[in-house]
C-alpha cells in the first residue's frame, strides 16, 4: 500500500476510536435529555468527577484532605491502604448514585417546569460546583491527576493486561492500533447495547421510555417521576463513570476531562439530541472527520490544531441545512 | 414617604417619558454619577482601580451586550470571550497601525468590527434556535481564538504570540501603557460604560427593543404581527457584539496591557458574563450592573478572607470559588430566576407603598 494511503487509513481508525469515546459522552446526554428535557452540560464535569472518585478510593485518599488540613491544621492525607479495582469501581457507582439523587432532590425537583434554557443554565452551575467539589475532595495537585498520566494505562489496576502490548500492527498493513481504542470500542458496544436492552426489556425501562414520552401521561399512569428521574441521572453517572475510566486511561485524569464535555455538544448536534443511535453515528463523524481534516487539510495549510473548533463548525454547517440533526424528531413550532 | 410619583408633575413629553420617572431615583443615579466622575476619581489608588473598579467597569460592558443578546432578544451565546477578542486584536492593529489617533477613535471601530464578525456568526441563528444555538456559538468562542493563535498578523509577528498594548495618549493624558494614571484609566473606562448603558437603556425601551423582546416572547408570533426576524436578530447580534468589542478592547488595552488569547478570552470567559448576567437578572441593564459587580467583587472577598484572614492556600480558595459561584447560580435559577434586578425591583415596590403592607 502506498505510504500515505496508509497514513490516511490509521488517522481513520483514530479518528473512529476517539469518536467512539465522544460517543460515550454524548450517550449520557441523551438519557438524561430524552427523560427530563433536561440539557445537561454537566455530563462532561461528571466524567471528570466520576474518575477522579475511582482514583482518590483506589489510592485510599482521605476525601477533602486539603480543607480538613487547612482548617484544623493537620496533615492528613491518605488512609494508608489500596482499594482494589472492582471494589472501587463499585464504591464510585454508589458515589454517583447518591450524587444522582441529591441533583435530583436538592435541583431539578425545584426546577420542574422551568423554561428549558433556564435548565441548561442551572447545569452550567451544577457543572461548575461539582468541578469545585471535585478539586477540593481529591486535590488538583500535579501527584494525584499524574498517578497514571504516566504510564497511561494503569487507571483501571485489573485489567492492566490488556493494555501491556499498547499498540499492535493490524492485519500486516502497516497500520498501528491502539489497544485500549478497541477496549474502548468493545465497552461502549456492550454499555449501548445493555441500555437498549434494558430501556426495552426491563419494568424500569418502560416507565423510563413513558416518561420520556409524556410527563403527565406517565404519572397518570403510576409512574413515578422521581424515582425515574432518580434511576436516569444515575444511569448517566453509570455511563460517565465508563466514559471516565477510558479518558483517564487515555489521557490521564485531569481538568481536561471535563472539556470533552463540549467535544460531545457538536457530536448531539449532529445526531440529534433524542436519538441513542443518532448519538453514536454523529460521535463516528466527528472523531473521523476531525482528525482527517487535521491530517489532510488542517496540519499542512492552517497552521494544526484545527481539532479544537473543526467540530462546531461543521455542527454549524450541518444545522444550518438540517436544523433537527440526523435523526432528531423533527421540530415542529406552533404559535 | 419619599418614594412616590404623587406630586412629581410632567409637563412635557421628554418628562414624561425619562428614564426614571420617580424623583428619588432621579437624584439617586445622579448621586450616583456625581460620586463616580468627581469624587472617586481623587481617592482611589492602584489597588482599587486594578482590583475592582476596572474590572466592574468592562465586565458590565461586556454584561451589557450580552444582556441584550440572551436577555432582551433571547439568542443565547457562548462565544462572548471569541467576540471579547475580536475587540482586544482590532484594537491592537489600530493602536499599531494609527498611533496617531485617538484612543476613543480605536476602541470605538474595534466595536464596529466586533458588531461585524458578531452578525457573520449570528446568520445561523435565522435557522437554528435555543440550544442548537448555543453550541453553535462555540464554534465562533473555538474558531476566533485558534485564529488569534495561529495566524502571526494578527499579533504583528511578535516573538511570544502575545499583544503588548503599546503607550498611547488622549488629550496629553497617558491612558495606555505602564505608565498610566490610575484615575485616568478609570475615567476612560468610566465614560464608556455610562455611554454604554444609556445608549442601552434607550435602545431597549425604543421601536428596537420591542422588536427583540417579542423575538424574545414568540419568534413566530413575532414574525406573523410583522417584525422581520432577520432584522431583528441580527441588529441584536451587530449591537451585542459591538459592546461586547468595546469591552473586549478596553479589557486588553486599559486592563491588562497584554493578552495572550487562549489564556484571556477563553470559554471560561464566556461562561462568566454569561454568569454575571444569570445573576444580575436578564433583561435589565441594572443587572448587568448588579451581576458584574458581585462576580467581580466575590473573589477579592473571598481572596481577602480565605487567603489573608485563615491563611488557607490559594488553590483551596480558587476551588471553593468554583463551589460558591456554581451553587450560587444554581439557588438564584431556583430561588429567584429573574436575579438580582427582580430583588431590586420587588424592593423598589415594597418602597413605593412604605409604610403600609399592601
Amino acid at each position: 500500500m502506498p505510504e500515505q494511503l496508509v497514513y490516511t487509513f490509521e488517522v481513520f481508525l483514530n479518528g473512529l476510536m476517539a469518536g467512539v469515546l465522544y460517543a460515550l459522552v454524548a450517550l449520557g446526554f441523551v438519557l438524561i435529555y430524552k427523560a427530563s428535557g433536561i440539557f445537561n452540560y454537566a455530563q462532561g464535569v461528571m466524567a471528570l468527577f466520576a474518575a477522579m472518585t475511582l482514583v482518590g478510593i483506589q489510592n485510599g485518599q482521605v476525601p477533602f484532605a486539603h480543607l480538613i488540613n487547612a482548617i484544623f491544621g493537620t496533615e492528613i492525607h491518605h488512609f494508608g491502604w489500596h482499594v482494589h479495582s472492582i471494589i472501587a469501581i463499585a464504591l464510585t457507582v454508589v458515589v454517583m448514585i447518591a450524587l444522582a439523587w441529591a441533583v435530583q432532590r436538592f435541583v431539578f425537583r425545584h426546577l420542574v417546569g422551568q423554561e428549558p434554557i433556564l435548565l441548561f443554565m442551572a447545569t452550567i452551575g451544577l457543572a461548575y460546583f461539582m468541578e469545585g467539589v471535585a478539586d477540593l475532595m481529591w486535590g488538583s495537585d500535579i501527584k494525584t491527576l499524574n498517578v497514571c498520566a504516566a504510564e497511561g494505562t494503569c487507571l483501571p489496576q485489573g485489567m492492566n493486561v490488556w493494555f501491556e502490548g499498547s499498540t499492535y500492527e493490524a492485519w500486516g498493513t502497516g497500520v498501528f492500533v491502539d489497544n485500549l481504542d478497541i477496549v474502548a470500542s468493545i465497552v461502549a458496544a456492550v454499555l449501548v447495547i445493555g441500555l437498549v436492552m434494558f430501556a426495552q426489556y426491563t419494568k424500569q425501562g418502560r416507565a423510563m421510555r413513558a416518561v420520556a414520552d409524556d410527563h403527565q401521561a406517565a404519572l397518570s399512569v403510576g409512574v413515578s417521576l422521581n424515582f425515574i428521574w432518580v434511576l436516569v441521572w444515575s444511569l448517566a453517572g453509570f455511563v460517565a463513570l465508563v466514559a471516565g475510566i477510558m479518558w483517564g486511561a487515555k489521557s490521564g485524569v485531569q481538568f481536561s476531562l471535563s472539556l470533552i464535555a463540549l467535544k460531545a455538544l457538536p457530536v448531539l448536534m449532529l445526531g440529534g439530541f433524542t436519538s441513542i443511535p443518532g448519538a453514536i453515528i454523529g460521535g463516528l463523524i466527528i472523531g473521523v472527520g476531525e482528525k482527517l481534516f487535521e491530517f489532510l487539510i488542517g496540519a499542512p495549510y492552517l497552521g494544526g490544531a484545527t481539532e479544537n473548533w473543526f467540530a462546531y463548525m461543521l455542527a454549524l454547517l450541518f444545522l444550518v441545512f438540517r436544523p433537527q440533526g440526523l435523526f432528531g424528531e423533527k421540530i415542529i413550532e406552533r404559535v | 414617604m419619599f418614594y412616590r410619583e404623587a406630586g412629581d408633575f410632567s409637563s412635557t413629553y421628554a418628562q414624561d417619558q425619562q428614564t426614571f420617572p420617580i424623583k428619588f431615583d432621579r437624584w439617586r443615579y445622579y448621586a450616583v454619577l456625581f460620586i463616580a466622575i468627581v469624587i472617586v476619581p481623587f481617592v482611589v489608588n492602584d489597588y482599587w482601580v486594578n482590583s475592582i473598579f476596572m474590572p466592574f467597569l468592562i465586565y458590565a460592558i461586556a454584561a451589557i451586550g450580552l444582556n441584550i443578546l440572551v436577555g432582551y432578544c433571547g439568542q443565547v451565546s457562548l462565544g462572548t470571550g471569541g467576540f471579547m477578542a475580536v475587540g482586544a486584536y482590532a484594537c491592537y492593529k489600530l493602536m499599531t497601525a494609527f498611533p496617531d489617533v485617538s484612543m476613543f477613535v480605536h476602541v470605538l471601530l474595534a466595536g464596529v468590527i466586533t458588531a461585524g464578525v458578531g452578525v457573520l456568526f449570528g446568520l445561523p441563528s435565522l435557522r437554528i434556535k435555543g440550544f442548537y444555538l448555543a453550541v453553535a456559538t462555540l464554534a465562533a468562542q473555538f474558531f476566533l481564538v485558534w485564529l488569534f493563535n495561529r495566524f502571526p498578523w494578527f499579533y504583528n509577528y511578535s516573538a511570544s504570540g502575545q499583544i503588548n498594548a503599546p503607550e498611547r495618549d488622549t488629550f496629553g493624558i497617558i491612558i495606555v501603557g505602564p505608565n498610566t494614571e490610575a484615575w485616568a484609566a478609570y475615567m476612560f473606562c468610566l465614560i464608556f460604560t455610562i455611554a454604554s448603558a444609556i445608549v442601552a437603556r434607550n435602545m431597549t425601551r425604543g421601536a428596537t427593543g420591542r422588536k427583540w423582546m417579542a423575538i424574545r416572547d414568540m419568534d413566530i408570533a413575532a414574525e406573523i404581527i410583522g417584525v422581520n426576524p432577520l432584522k431583528a436578530k441580527l441588529t441584536a447580534f451587530a449591537v451585542s457584539s459591538f459592546f461586547i468589542g468595546i469591552s473586549g478592547a478596553l479589557f486588553f488595552a486599559i486592563y491588562l496591557g497584554a493578552v495572550e488569547v487562549g489564556e484571556v478570552f477563553g470559554i471560561q470567559k464566556s461562561f462568566l458574563v454569561l454568569f454575571m448576567i444569570i445573576i444580575g437578572g436578564l433583561g435589565s441593564i441594572f443587572g448587568s450592573f448588579a451581576g458584574a459587580a458581585f462576580l467581580v467583587i466575590l473573589p477579592v472577598l473571598l481572596k481577602i478572607v480565605g487567603v489573608d484572614w485563615l491563611g488557607w492556600p490559594t488553590d483551596i480558595v480558587a476551588h471553593l470559588l468554583f463551589v460558591i459561584v456554581g451553587a450560587l447560580i444554581v439557588i438564584f435559577l431556583i430561588a429567584e430566576p429573574h436575579g438580582i434586578a427582580q430583588l431590586w425591583r420587588v424592593a423598589k415596590e415594597k418602597l413605593r407603598l412604605w409604610p403600609f403592607p399592601h
